[in-house]
């Protein structure tokens, strides 16, 4: 048996240190920093959920390129073949509309259940309970890196050029998909501890939004004209997925007017415009995204204070 | 010395729903139904732990000390009061609740490690160690899931205390695995206790509070009703738990037997090693009454020194007063000032009927050259 404590160093005194403070409820900044200092344990979770969700697969971390692109096929297939929804190329409108969607599908379908699923761990373990919602955000971030990547595999070999000018505005419409979908996130984890029914109500909450965002449509096709005719039409981006959708449909999908792939029926061989996507210069995405980052940022920090309102309960509904 | 835990007029409240009200159909037929009540796990709690002190929390079931212990832990928020940490924490609680099945030993070593608290660059340091006090180093990299229950804990527990925390919880885990990794287990709270931590050893078991614990505190229905050494406060367990138990006796068995004294002929508890001794346990009865006697002995320090069989000395005890007379042909112990317990039990032995604590202590003298706790006489030669 090995003894330890023989290579232990000298104890320092305890008396420099501070006093850590349990009480009945901690303040939004005392949260953040233990939030933040337990970004070790945030890691270490994500690091486990990965290789946990491909142990014992053949085709291991595969899927999580596998399963998208499959979903891609599907949609293609339905909405481009079947349904002729006229829009060309649309495998990259499509591709760049779905890595937004999962990202934001993912997180949440998985983080809504985690505290229950994982209660045992947070009836006996001490750690700022967000971290398990954060914590599958956080994967869903890394299987958004490795689409990022299939999709630009994709675009070379097609040899479909995004517009480089945009790329900037990526990392801040992606921040804003990020914060929202973690604030989401940990608001639903904690809900679900109270309604168990949020678990499956998430689900037909999901199916809806996905209908609700530009993936399988274009613009055009939105509710967005109808809306602007009655001069509604910031109704449409009080979806916060929409935005962050049109920055990446742009960047990638570049062209915003496009002839449709389908003729019409009354005038035999004429194949008309759609408006893919919105005609703004680039500074109205870059306002709107800065906006959006802003809200993001707040409604982040709200959810964190309705965690913390609710997690005081946990262990008696658990 | 310093001060490491500061509790400081802890309470909490649960509320309790009669009829939970849970899915969305339910919540949204019946908004206010359902009658809460509100339940006090634990109410005005206040003391302090020290560096380099053993404090142990003792109560029985339901008496708010697990509750307690994880607001120290912080798992559970206390509904008003504050709990005031200094230095690093490491909980034994239900150990092993941090695994991942899925995951192999070595990974969820890491994971647990981050669990409470530590870096990865500080698990490193220890990873030997851990794996070598688990003794599970053939399985370190096999999934967890097809670990055995012991295994499981003992991994657990080897990270709890490898990761050199300066406050040491330790709650009712010692009941696990096989009696020679519980003896390593105490071992290493002796080694922790050497090295000037703090311990705070949470369980129903007296007899491991009299072996590691310097203070006890005892807790019942929330309220803290003892806080001083161990064996002042285990007395004041005991008498509570008799007290508490005489509430629920519909028979009035346990009102009517009172152990009253315990007497020697010569009225002196001084006895010379080796010698024997012999005293007069009095007992005052209601009523007719058929159970066992037993007789327990302890050493100033809180080890159990002996326990008689509680089903070999049966007694009958009549309406009045009683003498049960106690024998002790020969004492081998050394030197030293040993306590003794007296009680009646029920005949099955499992329910004590009548207790009294320290109800005498004896005086052992002894003049030979062996140490220890007995004189064994061994005699030694080479052959």
């Amino acid at each position: 048996m090995s003894d330890g404590s023989s290579v232990r160093v000298e104890r320092r005194s305890l008396e420099d240190d501070a006093f850590r403070i349990v009480s009945a409820r901690d303040s939004l900044i005392t949260r953040l920093r233990n939030l933040w200092n337990r970004r070790e344990l945030l890691s270490s979770l994500i690091r486990s959920d990965i290789r946990i969700k491909y142990k014992n697969s053949a085709l291991g971390i595969v899927w999580s390129m596998l399963t998208p692109t499959l979903f891609l096929a599907i949609y293609w297939l339905v909405f481009a073949k079947f349904l002729k929804n006229g829009i060309p190329n649309f495998v990259v409108y499509l591709f760049a509309g779905m890595i937004v969607w999962n990202m934001f599908n993912t997180s949440l379908s998985t983080a809504t259940g985690v505290i229950v699923v994982r209660s045992g761990l947070v009836k006996k373990v001490s750690f700022p309970r967000e971290i398990l919602a954060l914590a599958n955000v956080g994967a869903a971030t890394f299987y958004f890196f490795i689409q990022v990547c299939v999709f630009g595999l994709y675009l070379l070999v097609v040899g479909h050029s995004p517009d480089y000018a945009y790329f900037w505005l990526l990392p801040i419409a992606f921040l804003a998909l990020y914060l929202f979908t973690a604030a989401l996130a940990i608001v639903m984890s904690a809900i679900t501890v109270y309604m168990r029914d949020m678990e499956h109500f998430i689900l037909i909450i999901l199916q809806l939004w996905f209908f609700m965002s530009p993936i399988v449509y274009s613009y055009e096709h939105s509710i967005a004209p109808q809306l602007h005719a009655h001069g509604l039409a910031w109704l449409y981006f009080l979806n916060p997925i929409t935005l962050i959708m049109l920055t990446f449909q742009r960047t990638f999908y570049v062209s915003t007017v496009v002839h449709s792939t389908v003729p019409t029926v009354v005038g035999g061989h004429v194949f008309p415009l759609i408006n893919v996507l919105p005609s703004w210069p680039m500074s109205t995405y870059f306002y709107l995204d800065i906006a959006l980052l802003g809200i993001m940022i707040v409604l982040f920090l709200f959810a964190e204070v309705i965690f913390g309102r609710l997690q005081g309960n946990f262990e008696s509904e658990l | 010395m310093a001060t490491v835990i500061k509790v400081e007029g802890i309470a909490k409240t649960f509320k309790i729903h009669h009829e939970r009200h849970q899915s969305l159909k339910e919540r949204m037929l019946h908004p206010r139904s359902g009658s809460t009540e509100v339940f006090d796990a634990l109410a005005d709690i206040n003391f302090t732990v020290d560096t380099n002190e053993t404090v142990g929390l003792v109560g029985h079931n339901g008496s708010g000390k697990s509750t307690l212990l994880k607001c120290i832990c912080g798992v559970l928020q206390p509904t008003s009061g504050q709990i005031h940490i200094r230095g690093s924490l490491a909980a034994l609680l239900e150990l092993g609740a941090g695994f991942q099945p899925e995951l192999s030993g070595r990974d969820n070593v890491y994971l647990y490690g981050a669990m409470l608290g530590f870096s990865k660059k500080m698990v490193d340091g220890i990873f030997d160690s851990v794996v070598d006090f688990s003794e599970i180093e053939q399985f370190i990299d096999t999934q967890v899931k097809f670990y055995s229950s012991g295994m499981y804990v003992r991994l657990a527990f080897a990270v709890a205390v490898n990761v050199d925390p300066d406050i040491l919880v330790v709650d009712e885990v010692l009941a696990v695995g096989d009696e020679r990794f519980q003896a390593k287990c105490i071992d290493r709270i002796r080694t922790f206790q050497d090295e000037g931590r703090s311990i705070l050893f949470v369980t129903h078991n007296a007899d491991q509070v009299r072996a590691i614990c310097d203070r006890a505190i005892v807790l019942d229905g929330g309220h803290m009703i003892a806080d001083g050494p161990t064996h002042e406060s285990l007395r004041i367990f005991r008498e509570h738990l008799m007290g508490s138990a005489q509430e629920h006796d519909r028979s009035g068995l346990l009102a009517s037997i009172s152990i009253d004294s315990v007497t020697t002929p010569s009225g002196a508890f001084h006895v010379r090693s080796g010698a024997g001794m012999h005293f007069d346990v009095n007992i005052t009865s209601q009523s007719a009454y058929s159970g066992n006697f037993v007789l327990e002995i302890f050493t100033r320090k809180g080890l159990l020194v002996s326990r008689s069989d509680a089903k070999g000395s049966p007694v009958n005890l009549t309406p009045g007063q009683n003498v049960v007379g106690v024998d002790l042909p020969q004492i081998p112990l050394l030197d030293g000032i040993y306590d003794v317990n007296v009680g009646i039990v029920n005949p099955r032995g499992n329910t004590v009927i009548a207790w009294r604590e320290q109800a005498a202590s004896i005086q052992v003298t002894y003049d030979g050259r062996e140490g220890g706790l007995v004189e064994l006489g061994a005699s030694i030669r080479q052959q």
